[in-house]
């Protein structure tokens, strides 16, 4: 940005954003030429790569509104319907495997529509040399989270590269399931007055699969949550048919999910930073090495915006359920600037939440 | 967490900020030097429960803002080399150079690796004696007794294939630099907790005498940050300027003798450039004599690399409070966050970037 054209100058403003909440301390530069690390963080690099490639060049109406799962009509109903890729390194971490994220993760992504899941479909990329008891065993925990969450997979492919062209095993599942009538849900759907639900404590996936990658050890258990969660999302509905929004704050954790429900909905969320639930051990982690838990990815909670009126209700119903037993009302929506996240600090003041430019990574001081 | 929930309580917050406003009868100006302490403020929103009377200028005080563009364009130069693995904090990776960053080297295939400890590197070039492992040691005082411990124990071991980029900082020279501007603003000091755990405070004291400033060592959580801040306040309205230890469950007035001489073995005061403060004599620490084998610098030839800052970066005026950041020429135009001049506007805690992200958010989209 070496020009002083209005537009472009405009422009770099918008992407300028600091993010005084991930506090990393460089900002990362922009425009680039190549794929960095940076477009997979799910922040504002990869909102970037989406709205400047893809949603540039595929224009249906169900791809722009952006939700964890299409919803298109169909003779028979409502159809939801989406496809997610699974690249986690190590394969197998505490708590969970490659494989049954990759079942959990699209199972959640059609409940988050609020969708009763039916069919799975997943595809295997396997690199050369990869141990075929490694492949057993992640077909195994595929399998058994399928049959655990009564969602069966019916459709299947596999193909092989050469070694060095994958890291041992990449999955993508596709899913799809039906809306019940009645259901409206949509990232665009927060109002004023509303209250902003987790389901439970954040940030215990990735921090345990970055303490197996740094060969970190901390004390205490730390497991991935990596669970299916449409039984949990029933529930609610069932309690709180009037449920406005609902994500699962995967990759870019909680900050990013609730930027994105507050950017969509052009409303503002007030959070309480006291009121989330983060695990002793996560929180340890994220100290040492100095991550914020509330960027740090989670494949087994969801966050819910409702109306104020069903919050006790769907609370209740949140917590009658084991994957729910933390759930805690954790902010609300308000007439505040349009897509602006703010955080009241544990130390009683405030601070804008934003999405991180690009990857977290630790910092120095 | 024990040892951190209790310096983090809403409660001693509020009553440390009512102290500090009961305390300040008239506008003060300090500086916290740390960036970690400019990140506890900021995260935590401390500065907007202090009276308006209480201006924070945050310091120069981040080593990843500070390390000049020249050294990380020598950091690049060598990531880039086939036979290298590059080791760094994380940090570091996205810190612009000239033309690019540590993290589009390694999208572009060089081999550059996040470690958390340069022994964590040593260890990567005992396992690896085919590669060429390098650390990239920057910090201030904090850092440098890990770094010289890496260096010391590969020349102990024999690990030939393991050496340091140096980058180290001083807090002291800094602090001097800044209080010897004629249009200094600021009237005390948060010196850094943890580089005082490592060096003591004795090198503040003549300081605090000669320029008659307050310099009170603070720690980093927001109870400790608000206890120097009222110390320093107390001071300034009793017209007091002393050296004050208000994180003495980490900090002795001698510091931790044992650090400091593995220090003084491994490296030697040496002049260093600092990003938007520009050259400072005797600022840095470099590799003693007895370890220049262990010099990255020497290794891999990259003393040629020179890189001088833009003249356009006002940046020591903005560290100094005495500049406005929208008042800069360069502001918004020639220096934004995605192409910074200079450390205000690298770090996402520094002033300039701070005024970026306000005219977004402020109503009307106005910088102020």
């Amino acid at each position: 940005m070496s020009t002083a054209d209005p537009e472009a100058l405009s422009q770099a403003r918008s992407e300028a954003v600091v993010d005084s909440d991930s506090l990393s301390c460089p900002v990362p530069r922009s425009g680039h030429d190549t794929i960095q690390m940076g477009h997979g963080s799910g922040g504002r690099m990869s909102a970037e790569l989406l709205s400047g490639t893809f949603l540039a060049a595929f224009t249906s109406a169900e791809l722009a509104a952006l939700g964890d799962a299409a919803v298109v009509d169909t003779p028979g109903g409502r159809l939801a319907f989406t496809t997610d890729a699974y690249v986690v390194t190590p394969r197998f971490f505490p708590g969970g495997d490659i494989g049954r994220l990759a079942v959990s993760g699209t199972i959640n992504d059609l409940a988050m529509m609020g969708a009763k899941p039916l069919y799975l479909a997943a595809a295997f990329i396997l690199e050369e040399g990869l141990p075929i008891e490694d492949l057993r065993r992640i077909v195994a925990s595929a399998a058994a989270t399928c049959k655990e969450a009564g969602v069966p997979l019916v459709a299947g492919d596999t193909k092989v590269v050469d070694r060095g062209s994958g890291d041992g095993v990449y999955i993508t599942t596709s899913g799809v399931g039906i809306v019940p009538a009645g259901i409206e849900i949509g990232p665009d759907r927060a109002r004023p007055g509303d209250v902003v639900i987790v389901s439970g404590a954040i940030g215990d996936h990735g921090i345990a699969v970055m303490s197996v990658r740094e060969g970190i050890e901390f004390s205490g258990d730390l497991a991935s949550d990596a669970a299916p969660l449409h039984i949990l999302v029933a529930g609610l509905l069932e309690a709180a048919p009037g449920v406005r929004c609902l994500r699962d704050p995967t990759r870019g954790g909680l900050a990013s999910t609730v930027n994105e429900l507050a950017g969509a909905s052009k409303v503002c969320i007030e959070l309480d930073e006291a009121a989330i639930p983060v695990h002793a051990p996560v929180r340890g982690a994220c100290e040492l090495l100095g991550l914020d838990p509330m960027y740090v990815a989670n494949e087994g909670k969801l966050v819910a915006i409702v109306d104020s009126s069903e919050a006790g209700a769907a609370l209740e119903a949140l917590r009658s359920n084991p994957l729910g037993r933390e759930a805690a009302v954790i902010g609300r929506v308000t007439q505040g600037p349009a897509g602006m996240v703010s955080l009241r600090t544990a130390a009683g003041s405030s601070r804008i939440v934003d999405l991180l430019a690009g990857e977290q990574l630790p910092r120095i001081c | 967490m024990k040892y951190l929930e209790e310096f983090r309580d809403p409660k001693a917050v509020r009553e440390l900020a009512v102290r500090i406003a009961a305390k300040a009868t008239r506008p003060w100006v300090l500086m916290e030097i740390c960036g970690g302490q400019t990140h506890t403020i900021v995260k935590q929103g401390l500065d907007r429960l202090l009276p308006e009377s209480v201006e924070f200028v945050h310091g120069p005080g981040c080593p990843v803002c500070v390390t000049p563009l020249e050294q990380i364009d020598r950091a690049i130069a060598i990531a880039r080399r086939p036979e290298v693995t590059f080791c760094s904090f994380g940090d570091m990776l996205r810190v612009p150079g000239s033309d690019t960053d540590l993290l589009e080297v390694k999208s572009a295939g060089g081999d550059v690796r996040i470690v958390y400890s340069p022994l964590d590197a040593l260890a990567l070039a005992q396992k690896r004696p085919d590669r060429q492992v390098v650390f990239f040691a920057v910090g201030f005082e904090t850092t440098a007794p890990a770094n010289a411990m890496a260096v010391a124990q590969a020349k102990r071991l024999g690990v030939e294939n393991f050496s340091v980029l140096v980058s180290h900082v001083l807090v002291p020279p800094a602090i001097l630099t800044l209080l010897a501007s004629p249009t200094n603003r600021v009237q005390a000091f948060l010196a850094a907790g943890h580089v005082c755990t490592v060096m003591g405070y004795t090198e503040y004291e003549p300081i605090a005498a000669k320029y008659h400033v307050p310099i009170v060592v603070t720690g980093f959580e927001p109870t400790d940050i608000l206890e120097g801040v009222l110390a320093a306040v107390t001071q300034l309205e009793e017209g007091r300027a002393e050296v004050e230890n208000a994180y003495a469950r980490s900090v002795t007035r001698q510091g931790n003798q044992p650090a400091q001489s593995l220090i003084r073995e491994v490296f030697q005061v040496t002049d260093r450039k600092w990003r938007g403060l520009g050259s400072i004599p005797s600022s840095g620490l470099s590799l003693s004599e007895a370890y220049r084998d262990f010099d990255a610098e020497l290794r891999f030839d990259v003393l040629d690399v020179r890189a001088e800052e833009p003249a356009a970066c006002r940046a020591g005026e903005v560290l100094m409070g005495t500049l406005r950041p929208n008042a800069c020429e360069a502001f918004g135009t020639l220096c934004t966050p995605e192409h910074p001049l200079g450390a205000p506007m690298v770090s996402s805690e520094g002033a300039c970037a701070a005024y970026y992200r306000y005219g977004r958010t402020a109503p009307g989209g106005t910088a102020p």
